[in-house]
C-alpha cells in the first residue's frame, strides 16, 4: 500500500509544513493552449515555486469549474486533445521536474479507460494521483480498491457544507491531502476567500487530518499567505489558467513566482 | 416475483446514485429527508391533490383515437391527454410537488434548465404562484428554437439565461444549474425537470409524475374493462414515460415502449437515442447510459425536438431496458413530424413534436399488436410552442410570411435583453 517513492503528494507538502512555508499547489489544464505548451507551462510553474501540481483533464462536462477552467478545457477538447494524452504530459513532466503530479478528472473518462487501466497507466507515467470532483468515497469502491492495489494519492473533496461523518470519511479515505473547498461554489477568482475555509479546515483537523489544503477562489499572493497561516496547502488553479491564455507560459510563470511570494 | 414499483433509489441495478461535487451531498441528503416526509405526509399529499384539481386540471382525460387507429392496424389508440394540463404538458405534475418540498424547506428561490422550454415555464408559473424568485437555464440554441416559451416564461416573472457553453442545449443548461446550485445551495432550491441527476431526483420526479399512470390505469379499466396491451411514451431523459409506465411495472403482461428520438436515423452521428447507441456512463450526476465517445466524453445529440434532445436519460429507464421490463426504439424526426401531421388531420389534436415519437411509435406497434389490441400513449405536450418548427417543417406558410411574422413579433429591443 505504499506510494512508489517519490511520487506521492503528502511528503512533499509535510515538508513545506516543517519548513515553516506550507505548499502551492498549481493547477492546469492539460492541452491548453496546446499539449507541450501545457506541459512546459507546468514545468515552469515548478521552477517557480509550485510545489505540486494539479492537472485538469479536458472533459464535455464540468460542473465543478467556472468560466476560465471552462473555456480552457473546452479549447483543448476542440483541438483534438485525447485521454491518453494525459499520461504522455505527466510522464513529459515527471522527466523534467521532481515534483509530485496529480490528475484532476471528473469521473466518466475513468470510468470508460477503465478504472484499474487508468491507475496502471497513471502510475507508469509517474503521477501520484487523482483528485476527483464529481466522485465521492461512497461511489468510489473501484477507485478505493485501484488505488490502494497502486498506492496512488485519492484527494476526496470536503466542503463546509459537509456533516461531520462526511468530513471524517473524506480525511480517513483520502490520501495525500484533502482537498477542502473554500467556498460554496464553483472555481474561479473571488476578492475574499471566505471564512468558511479557516472553520473547514480546523474541523477537518479535529477529525485527524494532517494534510489538509485549500482551493477554489485564490488567486492572489496575499490570499496564499492567508490560507497557509492555517492549512497546509493553497490551490491556486484560475488565476494560473487566465495568465497563460493571457501572455503564454512566460507569464504563467511569472503569477506562479508572485503567488509564491505568499509562502514566505 | 418482487415488485418493481418498490424500487426507491439511490440505485436502480447498476444504475443511479450520486456523481456529484461533495458541496451538494449536504443539500442532497436535505432533500432526499425532506422529500421522504413529505411522501409520508397526507397533508403534503391532499395539498398536492388540491392544487392539481384546482389549478393542474387534474385529472387529465383519457381520448380515444379511432380514425388515428386506422393508420395502426386498427388497434384501439387511447390518448392520456396531459397536453390538456396548465401549462401544456406533464412538467406541472413535478414542479408543483417540487415547490412544495422546496417550501417546506424554506427555499425561495428555485432554478431549473430547461430543453423545448416547458419544464421552465411550469417552473416559473409555479415560482409565480408560490411568490418565489425563478431563474431558468436554456441553451441558446434552444432559447432560439422555443423563442416563444422564453417570453412566457419572462411573462411570469423568471430570469432565463441563455446557456453558451459546450452544445448550448440542455445539458449545458443542466451543467450550469447545477454550478448555480452548488453556489446558492443554501438559498436555493434546483427543481431538476426530469428522472435523471443525483438521487433523490429520478425517485422523487418519478414519483410526481405516477399520477399519470395511476390515472390512466384505472381510465383504462373503467373503459375497456381490462388492462391495455402496451403502454407506449417518448423518452428524452423520460419523465413522462415513467410517470405512465410505473403503475404498470408489476403488470407483467403490459408492454411497455419508450420511443427515443432518432434525429436524423439512429444510424447516422445526428441522434439522440441514447439507449438505443448509447452505453452505461457517469453524467449530470448518475450513472446510467449515455451518448459519449472513446474518452467518455459526452456527444452533442440532435432532435427536431427540443424536449428530447439530451444525450442522456433516467437511470431507471436505464434498468427497465437492462431487465427487459421495458424495450426502447428509435423515432425519425421525420417518422415523429408525419405522425403529429397525423393526429392533427386525424382527431383534431395537434401534439408536441416530443409526444409525437411516441405516437410515430404507436402507428408501428399497432400494426405489429393487429385489431384486437389496446395501446394505451402518453400524450405527453400540446404543439403550440412548436408551432414554427412545424410551420417550416411542411413549409405551411411561406418565408416571407414567416420572417415578416418573426418582425412583427419581436419589437426592439425585445431581443438578448436578459435582464
Amino acid at each position: 500500500m505504499t506510494a512508489a517513492a517519490g511520487t506521492g503528494v503528502a511528503p512533499v507538502i509535510a515538508q513545506r509544513v516543517e519548513q515553516g512555508s506550507g505548499a502551492l499547489v498549481g493547477y492546469l489544464p492539460l492541452g491548453f493552449p496546446d499539449l507541450q505548451t501545457s506541459i512546459d507551462a507546468a514545468v515552469a510553474l515548478v521552477e517557480n515555486g509550485v510545489d505540486a501540481l494539479e492537472l485538469g483533464v479536458p472533459y464535455s462536462d464540468p460542473v465543478m469549474d467556472g468560466t476560465v477552467i471552462q473555456q480552457a478545457t473546452q479549447a483543448a477538447l476542440a483541438r483534438g486533445f485525447r485521454l491518453r494524452q494525459s499520461f504522455d504530459a505527466v510522464a513529459a513532466i515527471r522527466e523534467r521536474v521532481d515534483a509530485p503530479v496529480l490528475l484532476m478528472t471528473y469521473w466518466n473518462p475513468v470510468v470508460q479507460y477503465g478504472v484499474d487501466r487508468f491507475a496502471d497507466d497513471l502510475l507508469a507515467a509517474g503521477g501520484a494521483g487523482l483528485i476527483t470532483p464529481d466522485l465521492i468515497p461512497d461511489e468510489g469502491a473501484d477507485w478505493l480498491a485501484a488505488s490502494d492495489r497502486t498506492g496512488l494519492d485519492r484527494v476526496f473533496l470536503a466542503a463546509p457544507s459537509s456533516s461531520d461523518a462526511r468530513i471524517a470519511q473524506a480525511v480517513e479515505l483520502s490520501r495525500g491531502f484533502v482537498y477542502a473547498v473554500s467556498t460554496m461554489g464553483i472555481t474561479g477568482a473571488r476578492t475574499d476567500v471566505d471564512s468558511a475555509a479557516r472553520a473547514l479546515v480546523a474541523r477537518l483537523r479535529s477529525a485527524g487530518s494532517t494534510s489538509a489544503c485549500v482551493g477554489v477562489g485564490i488567486s492572489t499572493a496575499q490570499q496564499v499567505a492567508e490560507v497557509l497561516e492555517y492549512a497546509d496547502g493553497a490551490i491556486v488553479g484560475s488565476a494560473l489558467v487566465r495568465a497563460l491564455a493571457d501572455g503564454g507560459v512566460a507569464q504563467a510563470a511569472r503569477t506562479a513566482a508572485e503567488l509564491a511570494a505568499g509562502k514566505a | 416475483m418482487t415488485s418493481l414499483r418498490e424500487e426507491l433509489g439511490p440505485y436502480f441495478g447498476e444504475y443511479g446514485g450520486r456523481f456529484v461535487p461533495e458541496s451538494l451531498i449536504a443539500a442532497l441528503d436535505e432533500l432526499d429527508a425532506a422529500y421522504r416526509e413529505a411522501r409520508a405526509d397526507p397533508l403534503f399529499a391532499a395539498e398536492l391533490a388540491e392544487l392539481h384539481r384546482s389549478y393542474t386540471g387534474r385529472p387529465s382525460i383519457l381520448t380515444e383515437a379511432p380514425r388515428f387507429a386506422e393508420h395502426a392496424g386498427g388497434a384501439r389508440i387511447l390518448l392520456k391527454r396531459e397536453d390538456l394540463n396548465h401549462t401544456g404538458s406533464h412538467k406541472i405534475n413535478n414542479v408543483l410537488g417540487q415547490a412544495l418540498v422546496a417550501r417546506r424547506l424554506g427555499k425561495k428561490r428555485l432554478i431549473a434548465e430547461t430543453g423545448a422550454g416547458q419544464h421552465g415555464v411550469a417552473t416559473a408559473t409555479a415560482a409565480a404562484l408560490f411568490g418565489m424568485d425563478c431563474v431558468v437555464y436554456m441553451g441558446e440554441v434552444d432559447t432560439e428554437r422555443q423563442a416563444l416559451n422564453v417570453a412566457r416564461m419572462r411573462l411570469l416573472g423568471a430570469e432565463v439565461v441563455p446557456v453558451k457553453t459546450g452544445s448550448r442545449t440542455l445539458k449545458d443548461a443542466i451543467n450550469d444549474a447545477l454550478r448555480d446550485w452548488v453556489a446558492n445551495v443554501d438559498t436555493t432550491h434546483y427543481l431538476l425537470g426530469t428522472v435523471a441527476g443525483p438521487h433523490p431526483f429520478p425517485v422523487m420526479v418519478r414519483d410526481f409524475h405516477a399520477v399519470i399512470g395511476e390515472e390512466a390505469r384505472q381510465q383504462v379499466l373503467d373503459l375497456t374493462g381490462a388492462l391495455p396491451d402496451a403502454v407506449t411514451a417518448c423518452v428524452g431523459g423520460g419523465s413522462n414515460a415513467m410517470g405512465i409506465f410505473h403503475a404498470f411495472l408489476d403488470d407483467a403482461e403490459v408492454k411497455l415502449y419508450g420511443y427515443e428520438a432518432a434525429g436524423e436515423g439512429h444510424l447516422t452521428e445526428r441522434h439522440a437515442a441514447t439507449i438505443t447507441r448509447g452505453r452505461p456512463g457517469v453524467l449530470h450526476g448518475a450513472r446510467s447510459y449515455m451518448l459519449q465517445d472513446d474518452d467518455g466524453q459526452t456527444i452533442e445529440s440532435h432532435s427536431i425536438s427540443a424536449g428530447l434532445d439530451y444525450p442522456g436519460v433516467g437511470p431507471e429507464h436505464a434498468w427497465l431496458n437492462d431487465i427487459g421490463r421495458a424495450s426502447y426504439l428509435p423515432i425519425t424526426d421525420a417518422e415523429a413530424m408525419d405522425a403529429l401531421r397525423l393526429l392533427s388531420r386525424t382527431e383534431g389534436i395537434i401534439p408536441a413534436i416530443e409526444s409525437a415519437h411516441a405516437l410515430a411509435g404507436t402507428l408501428a406497434l399497432g400494426r405489429e399488436l393487429g385489431p384486437d389490441s389496446t395501446i394505451l400513449v402518453s400524450l405527453s405536450g400540446r404543439g403550440d410552442k412548436d408551432m414554427e418548427t412545424a410551420a417550416r417543417y411542411f413549409e405551411l406558410v411561406s418565408r416571407e410570411e414567416l420572417a415578416r411574422s418573426a418582425a412583427a413579433d419581436a419589437p426592439e429591443g425585445s431581443r438578448g435583453d436578459d435582464a
